[in-house]
Protein backbone atom coordinates (compact mmCIF):
# COMPACT_ATOMS: atom_id res chain seq x y z
CA UNK A 1 0.00 0.00 0.00
CA UNK A 2 1.42 3.78 -1.14
CA UNK A 3 -0.54 6.75 1.13
CA UNK A 4 0.19 10.22 0.24
CA UNK A 5 -1.33 12.86 3.21
CA UNK A 6 -0.69 16.36 2.15
CA UNK A 7 2.73 16.07 1.30
CA UNK A 8 4.97 18.51 -0.24
CA UNK A 9 8.13 18.74 -1.68
CA UNK A 10 11.15 21.39 -2.49
CA UNK A 11 13.64 20.77 -3.56
CA UNK A 12 17.11 22.15 -1.56
CA UNK A 13 18.88 24.27 -3.93
CA UNK A 14 22.35 24.12 -3.92
CA UNK A 15 23.13 27.33 -6.26
CA UNK A 16 20.68 30.38 -6.12
CA UNK A 17 20.51 33.51 -3.89
CA UNK A 18 20.89 32.87 -0.07
CA UNK A 19 17.29 33.34 1.19
CA UNK A 20 15.14 32.67 -1.90
CA UNK A 21 12.91 30.07 -1.07
CA UNK A 22 12.75 27.16 -3.11
CA UNK A 23 9.46 26.79 -4.47
CA UNK A 24 7.55 23.25 -3.87
CA UNK A 25 7.54 20.83 -6.48
CA UNK A 26 4.99 18.82 -5.07
CA UNK A 27 2.02 20.17 -2.54
CA UNK A 28 -1.14 19.20 -1.45
CA UNK A 29 -1.04 15.91 -2.31
CA UNK A 30 -3.04 13.30 -0.73
CA UNK A 31 -3.91 9.72 -2.69
CA UNK A 32 -3.90 6.03 -1.72
CA UNK A 33 -3.16 3.16 -3.91
CA UNK A 34 -4.38 -0.03 -1.94
CA UNK A 35 -1.93 -3.13 -1.61
CA UNK A 36 -2.26 -5.06 -5.21
CA UNK A 37 -3.21 -1.56 -7.46
CA UNK A 38 -2.73 -0.40 -10.15
CA UNK A 39 -1.46 3.07 -11.26
CA UNK A 40 -1.11 5.50 -14.14
CA UNK A 41 1.32 8.59 -13.53
CA UNK A 42 0.38 11.18 -16.16
CA UNK A 43 0.93 14.76 -16.81
CA UNK A 44 3.08 16.97 -18.86
CA UNK A 45 6.43 16.93 -18.94
CA UNK A 46 7.83 18.94 -15.77
CA UNK A 47 4.72 18.24 -14.11
CA UNK A 48 6.48 16.13 -11.26
CA UNK A 49 5.94 12.91 -12.00
CA UNK A 50 9.39 11.92 -11.26
CA UNK A 51 9.28 13.85 -8.35
CA UNK A 52 6.32 11.92 -7.18
CA UNK A 53 8.04 8.67 -7.69
CA UNK A 54 11.56 9.34 -6.20
CA UNK A 55 9.49 10.11 -2.77
CA UNK A 56 8.25 6.22 -3.46
CA UNK A 57 11.32 5.35 -3.28
CA UNK A 58 12.33 6.95 -0.48
CA UNK A 59 15.25 9.07 -2.68
CA UNK A 60 13.49 12.17 -1.15
CA UNK A 61 12.06 12.82 2.26
CA UNK A 62 8.77 15.15 1.59
CA UNK A 63 8.84 18.46 3.30
CA UNK A 64 5.64 18.34 4.75
CA UNK A 65 3.38 15.38 4.84
CA UNK A 66 2.94 12.01 5.42
CA UNK A 67 3.97 9.01 3.58
CA UNK A 68 3.43 5.79 4.17
CA UNK A 69 4.87 2.60 2.26
CA UNK A 70 3.92 -1.11 2.71
CA UNK A 71 2.80 -0.30 6.01
CA UNK A 72 5.48 2.21 7.13
CA UNK A 73 5.54 5.23 7.96
CA UNK A 74 8.24 6.60 5.56
CA UNK A 75 9.29 9.79 7.37
CA UNK A 76 10.17 7.76 11.22
CA UNK A 77 12.59 5.21 9.90
CA UNK A 78 16.18 4.15 10.86
CA UNK A 79 18.56 3.81 7.62
CA UNK A 80 18.92 0.09 8.05
CA UNK A 81 15.15 -0.14 8.17
CA UNK A 82 14.78 2.25 4.65
CA UNK A 83 17.26 -0.01 3.06
CA UNK A 84 15.70 -2.99 3.75
CA UNK A 85 12.40 -1.57 2.11
CA UNK A 86 14.44 -0.71 -0.16
CA UNK A 87 15.33 -4.19 -1.67
CA UNK A 88 10.96 -4.65 -2.02
CA UNK A 89 10.60 -1.74 -4.30
CA UNK A 90 11.74 -2.18 -7.62
CA UNK A 91 12.55 0.98 -9.90
CA UNK A 92 13.38 1.50 -13.81
CA UNK A 93 14.46 5.26 -13.44
CA UNK A 94 13.98 7.22 -16.63
CA UNK A 95 17.54 7.34 -17.48
CA UNK A 96 18.01 3.24 -16.16
CA UNK A 97 20.94 4.02 -14.31
CA UNK A 98 22.45 1.29 -14.91
CA UNK A 99 26.19 0.17 -13.47
CA UNK A 100 28.78 0.89 -16.49
CA UNK A 101 31.60 -1.51 -14.95
CA UNK A 102 28.85 -4.80 -14.94
CA UNK A 103 27.96 -7.24 -17.59
CA UNK A 104 24.06 -7.13 -18.20
CA UNK A 105 23.72 -10.20 -16.20
CA UNK A 106 25.33 -9.09 -13.23
CA UNK A 107 23.87 -5.56 -13.39
CA UNK A 108 20.35 -7.66 -13.16
CA UNK A 109 22.11 -10.15 -10.16
CA UNK A 110 22.79 -6.72 -8.31
CA UNK A 111 19.68 -6.93 -6.04
CA UNK A 112 19.34 -10.51 -5.51
CA UNK A 113 23.11 -10.27 -4.54
CA UNK A 114 22.73 -7.71 -2.23
CA UNK A 115 20.17 -9.56 -0.66
CA UNK A 116 22.48 -12.47 -0.41
CA UNK A 117 20.87 -14.69 -2.30
CA UNK A 118 22.75 -17.85 -3.18
CA UNK A 119 24.54 -18.19 -6.54
CA UNK A 120 23.12 -20.87 -7.94
CA UNK A 121 19.72 -19.05 -7.21
CA UNK A 122 21.14 -16.11 -8.92
CA UNK A 123 21.73 -17.79 -11.92
CA UNK A 124 18.55 -18.96 -12.77
CA UNK A 125 16.59 -16.40 -12.03
CA UNK A 126 18.69 -13.71 -14.20
CA UNK A 127 18.76 -16.31 -16.83
CA UNK A 128 15.29 -16.79 -16.90
CA UNK A 129 14.38 -13.28 -17.06
CA UNK A 130 16.79 -11.76 -19.15
CA UNK A 131 15.73 -14.54 -21.52
CA UNK A 132 12.03 -13.33 -21.32
CA UNK A 133 13.38 -9.82 -21.83
CA UNK A 134 14.78 -11.34 -25.07
CA UNK A 135 18.53 -10.63 -24.14
CA UNK A 136 19.51 -14.29 -23.92
CA UNK A 137 22.41 -13.94 -26.38
CA UNK A 138 23.67 -10.16 -24.22
CA UNK A 139 24.14 -11.59 -20.82
CA UNK A 140 27.72 -10.50 -20.77
CA UNK A 141 27.19 -6.93 -22.84
CA UNK A 142 28.13 -3.96 -20.61
CA UNK A 143 25.31 -1.34 -21.03
CA UNK A 144 27.76 0.87 -23.37
CA UNK A 145 27.23 -1.88 -26.00
CA UNK A 146 23.47 -2.42 -25.41
CA UNK A 147 21.08 0.28 -27.57
CA UNK A 148 18.91 2.16 -25.44
CA UNK A 149 15.73 -0.06 -25.38
CA UNK A 150 18.37 -2.81 -24.62
CA UNK A 151 19.46 -1.37 -21.84
CA UNK A 152 16.03 -0.48 -20.89
CA UNK A 153 15.39 -3.76 -20.87
CA UNK A 154 18.24 -4.99 -18.53
CA UNK A 155 16.70 -1.88 -16.01
CA UNK A 156 13.28 -3.21 -16.02
CA UNK A 157 14.84 -6.54 -15.09
CA UNK A 158 16.98 -5.70 -12.38
CA UNK A 159 13.56 -3.96 -11.13
CA UNK A 160 11.34 -7.21 -10.99
CA UNK A 161 14.22 -9.68 -10.04
CA UNK A 162 13.49 -9.59 -6.69
CA UNK A 163 9.76 -10.14 -7.00
CA UNK A 164 9.15 -6.56 -5.63
CA UNK A 165 5.79 -5.40 -3.36
CA UNK A 166 6.03 -2.48 -4.85
CA UNK A 167 6.84 -1.62 -8.63
CA UNK A 168 7.63 1.96 -9.80
CA UNK A 169 8.89 2.56 -13.15
CA UNK A 170 9.18 6.14 -14.66
CA UNK A 171 8.73 6.18 -18.97
CA UNK A 172 9.39 2.52 -19.08
CA UNK A 173 8.68 2.02 -22.93
CA UNK A 174 10.35 5.30 -23.87
CA UNK A 175 12.74 3.51 -26.09
CA UNK A 176 10.98 0.27 -26.87
CA UNK A 177 8.56 -0.56 -29.65
CA UNK A 178 5.20 -1.33 -29.48
CA UNK A 179 5.91 -5.24 -29.31
CA UNK A 180 8.16 -4.66 -26.84
CA UNK A 181 6.26 -2.55 -24.89
CA UNK A 182 3.51 -5.04 -25.35
CA UNK A 183 5.33 -7.72 -23.52
CA UNK A 184 6.95 -5.22 -21.01
CA UNK A 185 3.09 -4.59 -19.99
CA UNK A 186 2.64 -8.31 -19.73
CA UNK A 187 5.44 -9.08 -17.33
CA UNK A 188 4.04 -5.87 -15.53
CA UNK A 189 0.68 -7.45 -15.13
CA UNK A 190 1.74 -10.50 -14.32
CA UNK A 191 3.57 -9.30 -11.29
CA UNK A 192 0.39 -6.76 -10.67
CA UNK A 193 -1.19 -10.22 -10.46
CA UNK A 194 0.89 -11.94 -7.93
CA UNK A 195 -0.16 -8.97 -5.75
CA UNK A 196 2.92 -6.00 -6.40
CA UNK A 197 1.45 -2.75 -6.21
CA UNK A 198 2.62 -1.09 -9.23
CA UNK A 199 2.98 2.59 -10.73
CA UNK A 200 3.96 3.87 -14.14
CA UNK A 201 4.81 7.18 -15.26
CA UNK A 202 4.22 7.15 -18.91
CA UNK A 203 3.53 9.77 -21.96
CA UNK A 204 1.88 6.91 -24.06
CA UNK A 205 -1.52 7.55 -24.87
CA UNK A 206 -1.26 4.34 -26.36
CA UNK A 207 -0.43 2.52 -23.14
CA UNK A 208 -2.94 3.82 -21.41
CA UNK A 209 -5.33 2.89 -23.49
CA UNK A 210 -5.18 -0.51 -24.28
CA UNK A 211 -4.22 -0.99 -20.43
CA UNK A 212 -7.01 0.34 -18.66
CA UNK A 213 -6.51 1.58 -14.98
CA UNK A 214 -7.12 4.20 -12.60
CA UNK A 215 -5.00 7.48 -13.88
CA UNK A 216 -3.14 9.48 -10.89
CA UNK A 217 -3.04 12.58 -13.37
CA UNK A 218 -0.52 15.73 -12.02
CA UNK A 219 -0.37 19.14 -13.15
CA UNK A 220 2.02 21.69 -11.56
CA UNK A 221 3.08 19.74 -9.06
CA UNK A 222 -0.41 19.15 -7.82
CA UNK A 223 -2.81 15.90 -8.25
CA UNK A 224 -5.45 17.41 -10.92
CA UNK A 225 -7.50 14.02 -11.49
CA UNK A 226 -7.60 10.62 -9.08
CA UNK A 227 -9.41 8.31 -11.19
CA UNK A 228 -9.67 5.80 -8.44
CA UNK A 229 -12.08 7.57 -7.15
CA UNK A 230 -14.37 7.59 -10.14
CA UNK A 231 -13.00 3.74 -10.64
CA UNK A 232 -14.51 3.12 -7.00
CA UNK A 233 -11.30 1.09 -6.23
CA UNK B 1 30.37 -16.37 -1.02
CA UNK B 2 30.99 -17.91 -4.87
CA UNK B 3 33.05 -14.95 -6.27
CA UNK B 4 34.25 -11.68 -4.74
CA UNK B 5 31.72 -9.23 -6.68
CA UNK B 6 33.41 -5.46 -7.44
CA UNK B 7 29.89 -4.04 -7.71
CA UNK B 8 31.56 -0.57 -7.53
CA UNK B 9 34.19 -1.05 -9.87
CA UNK B 10 36.84 -0.27 -6.88
CA UNK B 11 39.39 -2.29 -8.33
CA UNK B 12 40.26 0.81 -10.52
CA UNK B 13 38.41 3.45 -8.64
CA UNK B 14 40.84 3.71 -5.45
CA UNK B 15 44.16 4.81 -6.74
CA UNK B 16 46.10 1.25 -6.37
CA UNK B 17 49.52 2.64 -6.57
CA UNK B 18 49.54 5.94 -4.74
CA UNK B 19 48.07 4.71 -1.65
CA UNK B 20 50.40 1.82 -0.93
CA UNK B 21 53.62 3.70 -1.84
CA UNK B 22 52.61 6.35 0.75
CA UNK B 23 51.70 3.74 3.52
CA UNK B 24 55.35 2.14 2.25
CA UNK B 25 57.00 5.15 3.19
CA UNK B 26 55.26 5.68 6.73
CA UNK B 27 55.71 2.24 7.77
CA UNK B 28 59.00 2.66 6.88
CA UNK B 29 59.51 6.12 9.14
CA UNK B 30 57.39 3.83 11.79
CA UNK B 31 60.16 1.10 11.54
CA UNK B 32 63.16 3.22 11.87
CA UNK B 33 60.94 5.37 14.81
CA UNK B 34 60.51 2.12 16.49
CA UNK B 35 64.11 1.00 16.19
CA UNK B 36 65.50 3.85 17.32
CA UNK B 37 63.54 3.54 20.68
CA UNK B 38 64.71 0.36 21.34
CA UNK B 39 68.47 1.02 20.11
CA UNK B 40 68.35 3.81 22.71
CA UNK B 41 66.99 1.69 25.39
CA UNK B 42 69.22 -0.74 25.13
CA UNK B 43 72.23 1.42 25.13
CA UNK B 44 71.13 3.60 27.74
CA UNK B 45 70.98 0.29 29.74
CA UNK B 46 74.20 -0.76 28.35
CA UNK B 47 75.86 2.90 29.74
CA UNK B 48 74.27 3.02 32.95
CA UNK B 49 75.76 -0.48 33.77
CA UNK B 50 78.94 0.43 32.66
CA UNK B 51 79.41 3.26 34.24
CA UNK B 52 77.15 3.04 37.67
CA UNK B 53 80.11 1.22 39.19
CA UNK B 54 83.33 3.28 37.99
CA UNK B 55 84.50 5.12 41.00
CA UNK B 56 87.33 8.22 39.58
CA UNK B 57 89.32 9.73 41.85
CA UNK B 58 91.66 12.42 40.51
CA UNK B 59 93.92 14.22 43.34
CA UNK B 60 95.56 17.47 41.79
CA UNK B 61 99.27 18.00 42.92
CA UNK B 62 99.70 14.72 44.65
CA UNK B 63 103.04 15.42 46.18
CA UNK B 64 102.28 18.13 48.53
CA UNK B 65 101.70 17.35 52.03
CA UNK B 66 97.85 17.02 52.99
CA UNK B 67 95.88 18.88 54.92
CA UNK B 68 97.11 18.92 58.19
CA UNK B 69 100.15 16.59 57.98
CA UNK B 70 103.13 15.37 56.43
CA UNK B 71 101.72 12.73 53.84
CA UNK B 72 101.53 13.28 50.72
CA UNK B 73 98.23 14.17 49.44
CA UNK B 74 97.79 11.16 46.84
CA UNK B 75 98.95 9.01 49.81
CA UNK B 76 96.36 10.65 52.07
CA UNK B 77 93.42 9.97 49.46
CA UNK B 78 94.28 6.40 49.18
CA UNK B 79 94.32 5.56 53.22
CA UNK B 80 90.78 7.12 52.73
CA UNK B 81 89.42 4.91 49.87
CA UNK B 82 91.25 2.00 51.24
CA UNK B 83 89.19 2.28 54.78
CA UNK B 84 85.91 3.06 52.93
CA UNK B 85 83.47 0.20 52.90
CA UNK B 86 81.39 1.48 50.44
CA UNK B 87 84.81 1.33 48.40
CA UNK B 88 86.42 -1.61 47.03
CA UNK B 89 89.96 -1.94 44.98
CA UNK B 90 91.39 1.03 44.80
CA UNK B 91 94.13 1.26 42.52
CA UNK B 92 96.71 3.92 41.90
CA UNK B 93 97.29 4.28 37.86
CA UNK B 94 100.89 4.36 37.18
CA UNK B 95 102.44 6.94 35.14
CA UNK B 96 102.68 4.33 32.01
CA UNK B 97 98.56 3.73 32.36
CA UNK B 98 98.17 7.56 32.90
CA UNK B 99 99.78 8.76 29.86
CA UNK B 100 97.79 5.34 28.06
CA UNK B 101 94.70 7.09 28.81
CA UNK B 102 95.76 10.01 28.00
CA UNK B 103 97.81 10.08 24.69
CA UNK B 104 94.98 10.07 22.50
CA UNK B 105 93.48 12.58 23.23
CA UNK B 106 96.51 15.00 23.94
CA UNK B 107 98.75 13.02 20.60
CA UNK B 108 101.75 12.91 22.47
CA UNK B 109 103.09 11.41 25.85
CA UNK B 110 102.33 13.32 29.18
CA UNK B 111 105.59 13.97 30.01
CA UNK B 112 106.80 15.70 27.20
CA UNK B 113 104.33 18.20 26.95
CA UNK B 114 105.63 18.93 31.04
CA UNK B 115 102.00 19.34 32.12
CA UNK B 116 101.03 18.97 35.69
CA UNK B 117 99.01 15.48 35.93
CA UNK B 118 96.98 14.46 38.43
CA UNK B 119 97.17 11.23 40.37
CA UNK B 120 94.47 9.03 39.35
CA UNK B 121 92.39 6.27 41.46
CA UNK B 122 90.40 4.28 40.19
CA UNK B 123 87.74 1.98 42.28
CA UNK B 124 84.62 -0.14 42.02
CA UNK B 125 81.69 2.10 43.56
CA UNK B 126 79.78 -0.59 45.96
CA UNK B 127 77.60 2.26 47.77
CA UNK B 128 74.33 3.26 47.74
CA UNK B 129 73.63 6.41 45.91
CA UNK B 130 75.73 9.14 45.20
CA UNK B 131 79.19 9.39 47.08
CA UNK B 132 78.97 12.65 48.73
CA UNK B 133 80.05 11.90 52.05
CA UNK B 134 83.30 10.38 50.57
CA UNK B 135 83.65 13.85 48.49
CA UNK B 136 83.79 15.52 51.81
CA UNK B 137 85.73 13.50 53.04
CA UNK B 138 88.13 13.64 50.56
CA UNK B 139 88.14 17.62 50.26
CA UNK B 140 88.87 17.98 54.00
CA UNK B 141 92.49 16.09 53.56
CA UNK B 142 93.23 17.28 49.97
CA UNK B 143 91.56 20.39 48.60
CA UNK B 144 90.46 19.88 44.79
CA UNK B 145 90.23 16.43 44.74
CA UNK B 146 87.68 15.17 42.26
CA UNK B 147 85.77 11.75 42.62
CA UNK B 148 83.30 10.68 39.55
CA UNK B 149 80.84 8.23 39.40
CA UNK B 150 79.29 7.33 36.66
CA UNK B 151 75.82 9.07 38.50
CA UNK B 152 76.03 12.12 36.37
CA UNK B 153 76.74 10.23 33.15
CA UNK B 154 74.02 7.97 34.07
CA UNK B 155 71.36 10.82 34.94
CA UNK B 156 72.25 12.65 31.62
CA UNK B 157 71.87 9.09 29.31
CA UNK B 158 68.51 8.51 31.25
CA UNK B 159 67.37 11.98 29.91
CA UNK B 160 68.30 11.55 26.45
CA UNK B 161 66.90 8.41 26.22
CA UNK B 162 63.88 9.76 27.51
CA UNK B 163 64.25 12.92 24.77
CA UNK B 164 65.02 10.18 22.50
CA UNK B 165 61.98 8.18 23.02
CA UNK B 166 59.85 11.12 23.34
CA UNK B 167 60.78 12.01 19.90
CA UNK B 168 60.33 8.66 18.23
CA UNK B 169 57.09 8.38 19.69
CA UNK B 170 55.96 11.73 18.06
CA UNK B 171 57.03 10.68 15.05
CA UNK B 172 54.95 7.27 14.94
CA UNK B 173 52.02 9.34 16.51
CA UNK B 174 52.55 11.65 13.30
CA UNK B 175 53.20 8.60 10.95
CA UNK B 176 49.86 7.59 12.47
CA UNK B 177 47.96 10.60 11.80
CA UNK B 178 49.08 10.96 8.09
CA UNK B 179 48.11 7.61 7.76
CA UNK B 180 44.99 8.41 8.45
CA UNK B 181 44.26 11.33 6.56
CA UNK B 182 45.46 9.58 3.43
CA UNK B 183 43.76 6.56 3.91
CA UNK B 184 40.57 9.53 3.94
CA UNK B 185 41.81 11.31 0.99
CA UNK B 186 42.07 8.32 -1.02
CA UNK B 187 38.52 6.99 0.24
CA UNK B 188 37.32 9.66 -0.48
CA UNK B 189 38.72 10.21 -4.00
CA UNK B 190 37.18 6.55 -4.48
CA UNK B 191 33.62 7.98 -3.49
CA UNK B 192 33.62 10.84 -5.77
CA UNK B 193 34.79 8.66 -8.94
CA UNK B 194 32.32 6.06 -7.54
CA UNK B 195 29.55 8.30 -6.51
CA UNK B 196 26.95 7.23 -9.24
CA UNK B 197 27.69 3.39 -8.49
CA UNK B 198 27.37 3.87 -5.02
CA UNK B 199 23.99 6.16 -5.61
CA UNK B 200 22.83 3.16 -7.44
CA UNK B 201 23.49 0.45 -4.93
CA UNK B 202 22.15 2.68 -1.85
CA UNK B 203 18.83 2.71 -4.04
CA UNK B 204 18.81 -0.64 -4.43
CA UNK B 205 19.14 -1.05 -0.76
CA UNK B 206 22.44 -1.86 0.08
CA UNK B 207 23.25 -1.12 3.43
CA UNK B 208 25.65 1.60 4.62
CA UNK B 209 27.45 -1.41 5.99
CA UNK B 210 27.68 -3.21 2.59
CA UNK B 211 28.81 -0.53 1.35
CA UNK B 212 31.37 0.50 3.71
CA UNK B 213 33.00 -2.87 3.66
CA UNK B 214 33.54 -3.03 -0.01
CA UNK B 215 35.76 0.02 0.67
CA UNK B 216 36.67 -1.18 3.31
CA UNK B 217 38.29 -4.42 2.28
CA UNK B 218 39.44 -2.59 -0.60
CA UNK B 219 41.51 -0.13 1.56
CA UNK B 220 43.14 -2.44 4.20
CA UNK B 221 44.56 -4.74 1.47
CA UNK B 222 46.53 -1.43 -0.31
CA UNK B 223 47.25 -0.44 2.98
CA UNK B 224 48.64 -4.14 4.21
CA UNK B 225 50.68 -4.46 0.98
CA UNK B 226 52.21 -0.66 1.39
CA UNK B 227 52.99 -1.43 5.02
CA UNK B 228 54.36 -4.62 4.15
CA UNK B 229 56.71 -3.17 1.37
CA UNK B 230 57.59 -0.15 3.73
CA UNK B 231 59.08 -2.31 6.43
CA UNK B 232 60.59 -5.22 4.41
CA UNK B 233 62.40 -2.06 2.95
CA UNK B 234 63.53 -0.83 6.18
CA UNK B 235 65.39 -3.91 7.63
CA UNK B 236 68.38 -3.49 5.17
CA UNK B 237 68.62 -0.05 6.96
CA UNK B 238 68.20 -1.22 10.33
CA UNK B 239 70.73 -3.83 9.67
CA UNK B 240 73.01 -1.35 8.60
CA UNK B 241 72.47 0.92 11.53
CA UNK B 242 72.99 -2.16 14.01
CA UNK B 243 76.04 -2.46 12.20
CA UNK B 244 77.09 0.55 12.90
CA UNK B 245 76.14 0.72 16.46
CA UNK B 246 77.74 -2.61 17.07
CA UNK B 247 80.49 -0.90 19.02
CA UNK B 248 78.80 0.68 21.28
CA UNK B 249 76.05 -1.87 21.77
CA UNK B 250 78.54 -4.34 23.09
CA UNK B 251 77.32 -6.78 20.75
CA UNK B 252 80.36 -8.55 19.44
CA UNK B 253 79.93 -7.63 15.60
CA UNK B 254 82.28 -10.22 14.13
CA UNK B 255 79.15 -12.39 12.94
CA UNK B 256 78.77 -11.61 8.67
CA UNK B 257 75.18 -10.32 9.67
CA UNK B 258 74.77 -8.20 12.30
CA UNK B 259 72.37 -8.96 15.01
CA UNK B 260 68.48 -7.45 15.22
CA UNK B 261 67.56 -7.30 19.29
CA UNK B 262 64.76 -10.02 19.05
CA UNK B 263 62.20 -7.48 20.27
CA UNK B 264 62.60 -5.84 17.06
CA UNK B 265 61.53 -9.28 15.77
CA UNK B 266 57.99 -8.94 17.81
CA UNK B 267 57.21 -5.11 17.15
CA UNK B 268 58.08 -5.11 13.23
CA UNK B 269 55.23 -7.58 12.31
CA UNK B 270 53.26 -5.15 13.93
CA UNK B 271 53.43 -2.17 11.43
CA UNK B 272 51.46 -3.65 8.77
CA UNK B 273 48.77 -4.45 11.24
CA UNK B 274 48.28 -1.86 12.06
CA UNK B 275 48.43 -0.43 9.15
CA UNK B 276 45.96 -2.46 8.23
CA UNK B 277 43.49 -1.57 11.07
CA UNK B 278 44.29 2.08 10.47
CA UNK B 279 43.42 1.37 6.54
CA UNK B 280 39.85 -0.92 7.95
CA UNK B 281 38.81 1.90 10.35
CA UNK B 282 39.17 5.01 8.71
CA UNK B 283 37.43 4.03 5.25
CA UNK B 284 34.60 2.66 7.58
CA UNK B 285 34.13 5.41 8.88
CA UNK B 286 34.45 7.86 6.08
CA UNK B 287 32.16 6.00 3.70
CA UNK B 288 29.63 5.87 6.42
CA UNK B 289 29.63 9.98 6.53
CA UNK B 290 29.33 10.22 3.09
CA UNK B 291 26.64 8.01 2.84
CA UNK B 292 24.77 10.03 5.59
CA UNK B 293 24.18 12.43 2.79
CA UNK B 294 22.11 10.21 1.00
CA UNK B 295 18.76 9.73 2.24
N1 LIG C 1 16.85 17.91 -8.28
C1 LIG C 1 16.05 18.92 -8.60
N2 LIG C 1 16.27 20.15 -8.10
C2 LIG C 1 15.47 21.17 -8.37
N3 LIG C 1 14.39 21.08 -9.18
C3 LIG C 1 14.11 19.89 -9.72
C4 LIG C 1 14.93 18.74 -9.46
N4 LIG C 1 14.41 17.69 -10.14
C5 LIG C 1 13.31 18.18 -10.79
N5 LIG C 1 13.13 19.48 -10.54
C6 LIG C 1 12.02 20.30 -11.05
O1 LIG C 1 10.84 19.76 -10.57
C7 LIG C 1 9.82 19.83 -11.55
C8 LIG C 1 9.22 18.47 -11.77
O2 LIG C 1 10.20 17.62 -12.31
P1 LIG C 1 9.96 16.09 -12.59
O3 LIG C 1 11.24 15.49 -13.00
O4 LIG C 1 9.29 15.50 -11.42
O5 LIG C 1 8.98 16.18 -13.84
P2 LIG C 1 8.34 14.99 -14.73
O6 LIG C 1 6.88 15.09 -14.60
O7 LIG C 1 8.99 13.71 -14.36
O8 LIG C 1 8.79 15.44 -16.19
P3 LIG C 1 9.19 14.49 -17.45
O9 LIG C 1 7.90 14.00 -18.03
O10 LIG C 1 9.86 15.46 -18.38
O11 LIG C 1 10.06 13.43 -16.96
C9 LIG C 1 10.47 20.39 -12.79
O12 LIG C 1 10.12 21.74 -12.87
C10 LIG C 1 11.93 20.26 -12.55
O13 LIG C 1 12.60 21.34 -13.13
MG1 LIG D 1 10.28 12.44 -15.31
Amino acid sequence: MVRFDDVWLQYHRSSGAVGTESPAIISHMSFEIPQGGFRWLTGTSGAGKTSVLKLMYLAEQPSRGKIELLGTNAASMERREAALLRRRIGVVFQDFRLLEHLSAFDNVALPMRLARRTEGQVKSDVTELLHWVGLAGKMERRPAELSGGEQQRVAIARAVVNRPKLFLADEPTGNLDDAQADRLMMLIIGLNKMGTTVVVATHSKRLVAEYPAPRLEIARGMLALDESLVWGR
Amino acid sequence: MARRMDHLGLRTAMADRLLPVLVAAMSFLAALAIAGTLAAASLAAQWNHDTGIDLTVQVPEPGDNAVGGSTPREQAVYDILAKSPQVQAPHVLSAAEINNLLRPWLGADVASLGMPVPAVITAQWVGSGSPDGLRTALDAVAPGTLAETGERWAARVAALTASLQASALSVLLIVALVAVAVVAVATRAGLAQRREAVEIIHGLGALDSDIASRFARRATMLTAIGSLLGTACALPVLFWLANLAAPFSGVVANTAWPVLPPVLWLILPTIPLMAAAIGWVTTQQTVRGWLRRLK
